[in-house]
């Protein structure tokens, strides 16, 4: 099996450059001018359009169980809608009960993702402490190739975690050679401000907003940076959406700090007046957290990605429909939480970023998958378009545009956040693991033909912790008693 | 010609991986593991070394006139001793007297840098302004291949540009996709501490820091950065020495605008108390502008290449020796000034960098080299290891130390600013254009083997600056006067 791009621009997150790609075994063969296909290959041609790494989302939520029900999108369905948008990689997480053993959350994560069409792999989640997490810790690490651990600071009662926790986990994340990520909001803040709007009779989903305002994202964001730097662990901070806590992001990095930042693509454009709609069902299938934010934040958010504070971007794809969002209508503190929106991140991430020299082409491939495989130490098997790597391909047409909504889109959602919005930019073709898999119209898609990609521990930026952490040892002094 | 080299670790920005590289007709020709060569082919035995693009120095003056004398170091000299510390390409200026013309100018200085024995290029100084200078601009980025400006705003009474003409310059060079880079110290304020300084009685070496301190260069800095903020033009801020001017920086990158920054390697290492050296000759030795600083700017600096908000470093190599320094004994604003080391950056680097564990071996590459070549939009032939990249590389012996000094340096410079420093990192091995030119200590250079490279306008920012301004059209209100 093997297939020629021909007559396309090559796109990384360092350069252009006009030639061919062949990608035979699932790898990329060879790259450069005039390739010849061998007999029987797929040529496909990018007429002049962008040959870019796949995207690769790392943060999503498949087929993620909720009172009982389950999220629209699969590991089937939603990795096959981000291969439609161009996407051919995603992280999701597997997210154990408090006192339930990593391991065998890890395991039931893993026959769920049998399905899934493109490969994919999983932060695991820390949801507890013991003697047991941190020797399962290790296990994940060496033995299933897991090298990031998340961590709730939000979700009081439920998966949050305190301090002492967070202090713990990151020590052995450091230790273990993997990146300790969070989601960075303050749970007993959250829970003050809900009870507070509960009781003012404000129960429908904009209370939402009003319980989580950006201060409350800022420090948790700002306590958290803290942590990581005392127990000496770099860090990533998941779906970072207010001044507050970019500002925290900047302020660590400028002083050093081996802290990273992402960004959803719809908190780069989508504004808080959603969480006020009239229509309960559409301001009810806004309901994500953080919550969406006013035009100032987002052109920070921007800013942040312009100037690399911010490295990736995701989608937090959590596919919640209508009757799940309504088990939340008379009490916004039990809507699930989630949006969907793997297939339209990287249109968006090119209309409102690219079009509007925000961004050039070259930093959309890096927010969009090169910083992301960097990040999480599978570059350049992942997010590259060298000799060697994974054939994870879109051809990108920088020129086409197509008109949002949840009548075409390929996600099982029932809702669109971007309904309506016609978006230049968009994956002609995408190649996955050497074959093509979506041609602009259809799908080709093929069940559990997706690998599960093992990420080893120990990323270059650990090279940098090891050191400082040799040369800052903790420092004893010998004292003779004197004698008596 | 044809040359191996077996057995390191290639090191580039983006990764690190074993593989011998093969170089013949200047080029890197093959990357792998065992890799089948043609009998007769040199082998070079990286051993454990690590295998790099070789260092960008974008910023040196070699052969330099002042006083009808000469800069120590010539076109032959200066290079070549950067080759011995495993730089392999300068960019170097050319300075016209604010009556000359540029266009003559720079001819004057190609005819100067023919004996180099490593490649080279050169950014054109704009000391004034008319329309025989714009026109100049033009010819050069066509026909010579110049896509860089210096605007110095310091030097008062000399070849200080005012606001006006820097506004002039920096739209010619957004017109010709050429980066604008500045010098940023406010000329006029340096000029009356100067006079305040020697009216006190204030004639030594002292008097030069004093005469500007960290807020000429924030000023001038930021007055830079908003002018290139008005035009929406990238702009690169060469040899940042202090928080005032970082901060800047910082924030107009946080607010999405294109600045780029350098930082010199002097200035990470050496603070301010040089300056008060009862030893005349020393004192006078150090004299260079922006003056070093103190300790705390010096760790803001680090910080800022950690965190991305500096780019490049070079060393502003400009060898004036003792005799020359020993014309301003009695007045300092008459000290030429100029410190050398293209020979010690990147030892400089490595020692005070990656083994404190404040750079990643791949971020030293990215500031050695890689960032360098992008900005100045000679990636990836330069500042990459890659098939059909310029064999431009230098075998890095992480482990091994040397000590600098005068007494042992190849620069043709009487003083060293790092005199007694013992370095660990040393350039093992140097190849120039697939030669090798360095080898354990024999320097092989040889003269007029250098080339001149030509850098093509409009990088990849300049598109994405075009599509901003698009957003922001002038507008117009056509109105209706009232009939009488």
């Amino acid at each position: 099996m093997s297939l020629l791009i021909k007559g396309g621009t090559v796109v990384t997150a360092e350069e252009t450059y006009r030639a061919d790609v062949y990608c035979a075994n699932g790898t990329i063969q060879a790259i450069g001018e005039n390739l010849e296909a061998p007999a029987g290959a797929d040529v496909v041609d990018a007429g002049e359009a962008l040959v870019i790494p796949g995207g690769i989302d790392p943060h999503t939520h498949m087929e993620l169980p909720f009172m009982g029900t389950i999220t629209a999108d699969d590991f089937m369905s939603g990795p096959s809608a981000g291969l439609a948008g161009g996407t051919t990689m995603i992280i999701d997480f597997v997210i154990p009960s408090p006192e339930q053993s990593l391991l065998e959350a890890y395991d039931t994560w893993m026959r769920n993702a049998q399905k899934a069409p493109s490969d994919y792999s999983f932060h695991v989640a820390i949801t507890w402490w013991s003697d047991q997490v941190k020797e399962e810790m290790g296990v994940l690490t060496r033995e299933r190739g897991v090298n990031s651990f998340k961590h709730f600071m939000a979700y009081k009662g439920a998966i949050m975690l305190d301090d002492e926790i967070l202090l713990n986990s990151f020590d052995r994340c450091q230790e273990l050679g993997a990146m300790a990520t969070v989601h960075a909001e303050n749970g007993e803040m959250i829970y003050h401000l809900q009870n507070k709007l509960l009781a003012m009779g404000i129960t429908g989903p904009e209370g939402h907003v009003q319980s989580r305002p950006p201060e409350v994202e800022g420090e948790a964001t700002q306590r958290v940076i803290t942590v990581a730097g005392v127990a000496n662990a770099p860090l990533y901070v998941v779906h970072c959406s207010c001044i507050q806590s970019l500002a925290a992001i900047a302020k660590a990095r400028a002083n050093g700090q081996a802290v990273y930042g992402e960004a959803l693509a719809q908190h780069l454009v989508i504004d808080e007046s959603t969480h006020y709609l009239p229509d309960i069902t559409l301001a009810s299938a806004h309901v994500m957290s953080p919550p969406f934010r006013s035009k100032k934040h987002r052109d920070a958010l921007w800013g942040g990605l312009q100037s690399g504070t911010l490295q990736t971007t995701a989608s937090d794809h959590c596919a919640f429909c209508a009757p799940q969002k309504a088990m939340g209508k008379d009490n916004f503190t039990l809507m699930p939480n989630g949006c969907g929106g793997i297939e339209d991140r990287m249109s968006i991430l090119w209309d409102q970023g690219v079009k509007t020299g925000l961004l050039t082409p070259n930093d959309f491939v890096r927010v969009t998958s090169t910083a992301t495989a960097k990040i999480f130490n599978i570059h350049p098997r992942k997010g590259a378009v060298s000799v060697g790597a994974d054939a994870d391909l879109a051809v990108w047409d920088p020129n086409a545009s197509r008109k949002v909504s949840v009548k075409t889109h390929h996600s099982n959602m029932d809702f669109n956040l971007y309904e309506g919005m016609n978006l230049t930019g968009l994956a002609r073709a995408t190649i996955s693991q050497g074959k093509q898999v979506w041609d602009g119209k259809d799908l080709k898609v093929e069940k559990g033909v997706g690998r599960y990609i093992p990420r080893p521990t120990y990323s270059s930026v650990f090279e940098r912790v090891k050191t400082y952490r040799e040369l800052n040892a903790p420092r004893r002094v010998e004292r003779a008693q004197a004698a008596e | 010609m044809s040359l191996l080299i077996k057995g390191g670790t290639v090191t580039t920005a983006e990764d690190s991986y074993r593989s011998d590289v093969y170089c013949a007709d200047g080029l890197i020709q093959a990357i792998g593991e065992n890799l089948d060569v043609p009998a007769g082919t040199e082998t070079v035995d990286a051993d454990e070394a690590l295998v790099m693009p070789g260092g960008i120095d974008p910023h040196t003056h070699m052969e330099i006139p002042f006083m009808g004398g000469r800069a120590g170091d010539d076109f032959f000299t200066g290079p070549a001793a950067g080759l011995s510390g495993g730089t392999t390409m300068i960019i170097d200026f050319v300075i016209p007297s604010p009556d000359e013309r540029p266009l003559d100018a720079y001819h004057v200085w190609r005819s100067r840098s023919e004996k180099a024995p490593a490649d080279y290029s050169f950014h054109v100084a704009i000391t004034s302004w008319s329309d025989q200078v714009s026109e100049d601009m033009e010819t050069l980025t066509r026909d010579h291949g110049v896509n860089s400006f210096k605007h110095f705003m310091a030097y008062k009474n000399d070849i200080m540009l005012d606001g006006e003409n820097l506004m002039h310059s920096f739209r010619r060079c957004r017109d010709l996709g050429a980066v604008a880079t500045v010098h940023c110290e406010d000329g006029n304020m340096i000029w009356l501490m100067q006079q305040e300084l020697l009216a006190a009685g204030i004639t030594g070496p002292e008097g030069h820091p004093q005469s500007r301190p960290p807020e000429v260069e924030g000023e001038a800095t930021n007055r830079a950065i908003r002018i290139a903020q008005l035009l929406n033009t990238p702009i690169y801020i060469v040899h940042v020495t202090c928080r005032e001017a970082l901060q800047e920086i910082v924030r107009a990158r946080m607010e999405g605008q294109r600045v780029y920054g350098e930082c010199l390697a002097q200035h990470l290492v050496i603070d301010d108390s040089v300056y008060y050296d009862p030893d005349p000759v020393k004192a006078r030795g150090y004299v260079m502008s922006p003056p070093f600083r103190p300790k705390d700017h010096l760790r803001e600096l680090w910080r800022g290449l950690q965190s991305g908000n500096l780019h490049t470093t070079a060393t502003d190599h400009c060898a004036f020796c003792n005799v020359d320094k020993d014309k301003g004994k009695d007045d300092f604003t008459k000290i030429p000034n100029g410190t050398s080391g293209v020979e010690d950056r990147m030892s400089v680097l490595w020692d005070q960098g990656v083994e404190t564990g404040k750079l990643t071996p791949n971020e030293f590459v990215r500031v050695t080299s890689t960032n360098a070549a992008q900005i100045f939009n000679i990636y990836p032939r330069k500042g990459a290891i890659r098939v059909g990249a310029d064999a431009d590389i230098t075998v890095w012996d992480p482990k091994a130390t040397r000590v600098l000094s005068a007494k042992t340096h190849k620069q043709k410079n009487d003083f060293n600013i790092y005199e007694g420093m013992e370095v660990t990192g040393v350039a093992r091995s140097t190849v120039s254009q697939g030669n090798l030119v360095w080898q354990d200590g024999d320097l092989r250079a040889e003269p007029g083997a250098g080339r001149y490279i030509e850098r093509p306008t409009f990088g990849p920012m300049f598109d994405a600056a075009g599509r901003t301004r698009d957003q922001r059209p002038w507008r117009r209100v056509d109105r209706v006067e009232a009939a009488e």
